[in-house]
């Protein structure tokens, strides 16, 4: 796989400046490409035996130009020059029914990654077909095999992937950098009376090396589902809420979505003009790192060309940067940060408690450790999603919760977080341990 | 039909030569290898483009292609799967040496030559609908329906448009003799607003499209009619309560509230999960899963609309399913694979959102039948509760049966009367059991506008859902007042 990624990195690279050169022919006073390939296998296996062997090849090309102001796009799958040409011409034959956007344009040039560091993101997994069934085998037999009350089972997967992502622009800027993905994931369903509960855990890294053990991604799916096996309601009233590693990822993606530069110019956020404002409690400091080694978010430049560095959002409570792209930062008379395409690992400054020392804090409440819909208004900030957990009291999990809905408006959640443990879920873009909260509205019986 | 099959053959084969017998001999190849069942060749052309108008400028439009061959061959329970966007018959060969490595040993299967193309009646026309407004009249539309939006109140400060369309061109050849063509248009429009009142905003949302031509938004002023909606609603939300919090009686609109069949019900009848005994309706046929008033169905067969097929993609024709008649469950939503293994017949159910990805039991269209009673009466039964209106996302646990989904329009009910309105309510509930509470069904049967995307393993397909006015008899509304 990665042989063939070697050998073709050059001739993708002369695919875009042939795209770029069309591009100038056909009038466009700028250009850009960003191409893609990807190959990989994905196989699964359920009740002992094979499921499905999946081929994966994908392949695309997506052109942006610009004639002034006004801005074309097509993309296509079929990189025959011919093909191509076709596409340059569909996305200048747009540019021409378009508005004039004096903020449209490439990112400037003094920006791009005209030097970007080896970030170490690729790392071929040389697993044949028959290997990685074996793997998907063993993951799930352990998980089956872990307690008679695990019924049935959606089974294990084991997928591996790799990539080569170039992009080039009529700056003369031309970037291309190899990645790989491998994970290995086990779902079970468990019985105890009518009731069927499932729950999943799963593995993901840019080094197979990294990946956990498959028995114990399948023991651990197994020991999740039981966990939840006769769940119940709890009354309707407000309570303090832990939400775990895995799920507290999403309430910091909530607060991401509100500063990104498009819901800014387009003030569909909650947090408009909150620069220099204090949105969480003195305690809380947000970084991003984007060039964290094999880091599953790591790029050493963004979708715009432009070179992306560590940066403080969040210091002390305070917002300290928006998250903008060269266009969403013209349009607030702003300088890009480097996340066109969007964020690279943010690093969620932990406490030192682990989640059993968390919820020994809290006493009593709510452990959230699955959310459900999209209950979540970005412009006012409201938030009302289904929910499961666990129950706590005196500082232990008393039972599973299931079938309840968490409230609250996302300004104050943030504002009245007590503290975010250590515990963090290294698997997400947002790395961040389980956060503790004042208090929620939970509806239940 | 079979012009359909000419015509996608012109269009998915005359690029490279491929002939009807080179796939009837790829067929033949897998399903020699031992202990192949099945296998089926899918091919794709798809044409798409969309247009989007922000602050009264057309910022942005893109046009793209994506062409693509999938293979598939398939043994007991077992799938292998392989795709190509190269079709050629050496990308055919490829394809199909890895995909038959998914069965060791075993009888081997048989093809059933030639190739049958029943005769189907299609539900929509072959159109391009990309071709049908010239380029400047889009434009045009899309300014006309911000104008309108900002025209229906002064506290309107954004706008946002989108239109955007795609023709698919398919071709189904499997081994058991099935060859079947389709030619899929597709049109949508969003529309999306922004109003301000006093440091509060608020957002509103509408739109609608189906598998017709543009002139589709033109007609009794649909476009225009997205626009109004859109700031009506952003309007309502800034004289939203907070919704309450706790059980309570919940009325839910005609239309788009069938978006709880969907979650709650919908996908725990899909056949793959009942084969594998992971939903919450395993094993349940011929039970009592609904209230008496209660009839579902699947329908894949009505003209022009989003959710339709013509025939499914593995070229089954679309059919109209009953899933639950009077209460009663009566029939699963089936592909080819599910059907077979668990001795039933497909249903016109198997989709897959491309050629990259496999067919799964997915639904088409999706409602309940109208029963007696006018909405009126239906509310005026209610002491206190809740009539939702209209609804974001939801999304269902399919195996323990827990369903969620917000609502983005709803109404306390006091004494019998709609009152004031409230955000933020969140229904939560229990697919089995949500059905068997339902006490009145209403005489207002309506389909939503044609703006259902449904995902599922990763994958999204066009659906539809509908109902007529339901009450509930009780339910969890998750809201921040208690």
């Amino acid at each position: 796989m990665s042989e063939a990624i070697d050998k073709d990195a050059n001739e993708y690279s002369s695919i875009i400046e042939t795209v770029i050169s069309e591009a100038k022919k056909m009038g466009a006073t700028a250009s850009e490409v960003s191409l893609g390939i990807e190959t990989g296998l994905s196989v699964s296996a359920r009740m002992g035996e094979v499921e499905t062997l999946e081929y994966n090849h994908d392949k695309g090309l997506g052109i942006t130009v610009y004639k002034g102001g006004h801005k074309g796009s097509a993309s296509t799958s079929d990189f025959a020059l011919n093909a191509v040409r076709d596409s340059v011409k569909a996305a200048c034959r747009i540019a021409e029914y378009t508005a004039e956007d004096n903020c449209a344009g490439l990112a400037d040039k003094e920006l791009m990654a005209w030097n970007y560091p080896d970030l170490n993101l690729s790392h071929p997994w040389d697993i044949d077909s028959n290997s990685a069934v074996d793997l998907a085998l063993e993951c799930e037999d352990a998980g089956r095999h872990f307690d008679k009350r695990i019924t049935n089972s959606e089974g294990a997967s084991v997928s591996s992937h790799g990539g080569l992502h170039v992009y080039g622009n009529s700056h003369g800027f031309i970037g291309s950098y190899p990645t790989t993905r491998h994970s290995v994931s086990c779902s079970m369903i468990g019985q105890d009376g009518d009731v069927m509960q499932r729950d999943y855990w799963y593995s993901v890294s840019r080094d197979a090396n990294r990946l956990q053990a498959a028995k114990a991604i399948g023991e651990e799916s197994a020991r999740r589902t039981l966990a939840r096996l006769n769940g119940r309601r709890i009354a309707t009233n407000k309570y303090p809420v832990i939400f775990s590693a895995d799920v507290a990822s999403s309430l910091i993606g909530h607060f991401i979505a509100a500063i990104k530069g498009g819901s800014l110019y387009r003030k569909t956020s909650f947090l408009l003009d909150a620069i220099d404002t204090q949105i969480f409690p003195e305690w809380f400091n947000a970084c991003e790192d984007p060039h964290l080694k094999m880091g599953l978010g790591s790029a050493p430049y963004d979708s715009e060309g432009v070179v992306t560095s560590s940066r403080e959002f969040v210091k002390e409570g305070v917002l300290k940067s928006y998250i903008l792209s060269s266009y969403s930062a013209r349009r607030l008379g702003l300088v890009t940060t480097g996340n066109a395409g969007g964020l690279h690992n943010l690093m969620v400054k932990t406490g030192d408690k682990s989640l059993t020392e968390l919820i020994k804090t809290m006493h009593k409440g709510l452990l959230v450790t699955e959310l459900m819909g999209q209950g979540v208004n970005g412009i006012t900030g409201d938030y009302s999603r289904g929910a499961a957990g666990f129950w706590i009291d005196h500082g232990e999990i008393q039972y599973p919760v299931e079938e309840i809905t968490i409230a609250g408006n996302l300004k104050t959640m943030f504002s009245t977080m007590l503290e975010i443990g250590n515990d963090v879920d290294e698997r997400k873009n947002i790395k961040t341990g389980s956060i503790l909260l004042d208090e929620m509205t939970v509806a239940g019986e | 039909m079979s012009q359909h099959i000419e015509k996608a053959s012109k269009v998915l084969f005359e690029p490279s030569g491929l002939k009807h017998a080179d796939l009837a001999s790829i067929l033949s190849d897998i399903v020699a290898h031992h202990g192949v069942d099945n296998a089926d060749l899918y091919f794709q052309d798809t044409r798409y483009e969309s247009w989007s108008l922000e602050d009264g400028i057309v910022r942005d439009g893109t046009y793209g292609i994506d062409r693509g061959v999938g293979v598939r061959a398939l043994s007991g329970e077992k799938t292998g799967f392989a795709y190509s966007d190269d079709i050629s018959l050496s990308a055919l060969v490829d394809a199909a040496s890895t995909v038959k490595a998914i069965a060791r040993q075993g009888e081997q299967g048989k093809i059933q030559l030639p190739f049958k193309s029943k005769k189907i009646s299609a539900l929509y026309q072959p159109i391009d609908p990309l071709s049908s407004m010239q380029e400047n009249e889009k434009i045009e539309l899309l300014e006309a329906v911000d104008a309108e939006a900002r025209r229906q109140d002064a506290r309107v400060t954004q706008v946002f448009v989108s239109l955007a369309a795609s023709k698919d061109v398919i071709m189904v050849a499997a081994s058991d003799g099935v060859l079947a063509g389709d030619i899929r248009p597709m049109v949508r429009m969003s529309v999306s607003v922004v109003v301000e009142q006093k440091g509060l905003r608020e957002q509103g949302s509408s739109g609608g499209g189906g598998r017709v031509a543009y002139g589709y938004f033109l007609d009794q002023d649909r476009a225009l009619n997205y626009a109004r909606e859109a700031v009506r609603q952003a309007l309502l939300k800034l004289e939203a309560i907070d919704a309450p919090a706790g059980n309570m009686t919940v009325v839910l609109g005609a239309g788009w509230p069938g978006v709880l069949l969907h979650e709650a019900i919908g996908h725990g009848l899909e056949g793959d999960f009942n084969r594998k005994g992971s939903s919450a309706f395993s094993g349940r046929m011929g039970e009592k899963v609904a209230s008496d008033l209660c009839t579902v169905v699947d329908n894949g067969t009505l003209e022009d609309r989003r959710g339709s097929l013509s025939i499914d993609d593995e070229g089954t024709p679309a059919q109209n399913t009953t899933l639950i008649e009077n209460g009663i469950l009566k029939n699963y939503m089936q592909d080819k694979m599910n059907a077979r293994l668990m001795g039933m017949s497909p249903t016109g159910n198997g989709r897959r959102e491309s050629y990259a990805h496999l067919p799964l039991p997915r639904m088409t269209n999706t409602y309940m039948l109208a029963g007696k009673q006018s909405q009126e009466e239906i509310i005026s039964t209610v002491k206190n509760g809740l009539f939702a209106v209209n609804f974001g996302g939801g999304q269902v646990d399919i195996t323990s049966g827990k369903f969620v989904f917000s609502a983005s329009e709803a109404y306390l009910i006091e004494n019998g009367k709609v009152t004031v309105p409230v955000k933020g309510a969140t229904l939560v509930g229990n697919g089995p059991d949500v059905l068997t509470r339902v006490s009145m069904v209403g005489n207002d049967l309506k389909l939503d506008d044609g703006v259902g995307t449904c995902g599922k393993e990763g994958q999204s397909v066009p659906v539809g859902v509908g109902q007529p006015t339901l009450k509930i008899d009780e339910i969890t509304v998750g809201g921040t007042s208690t």
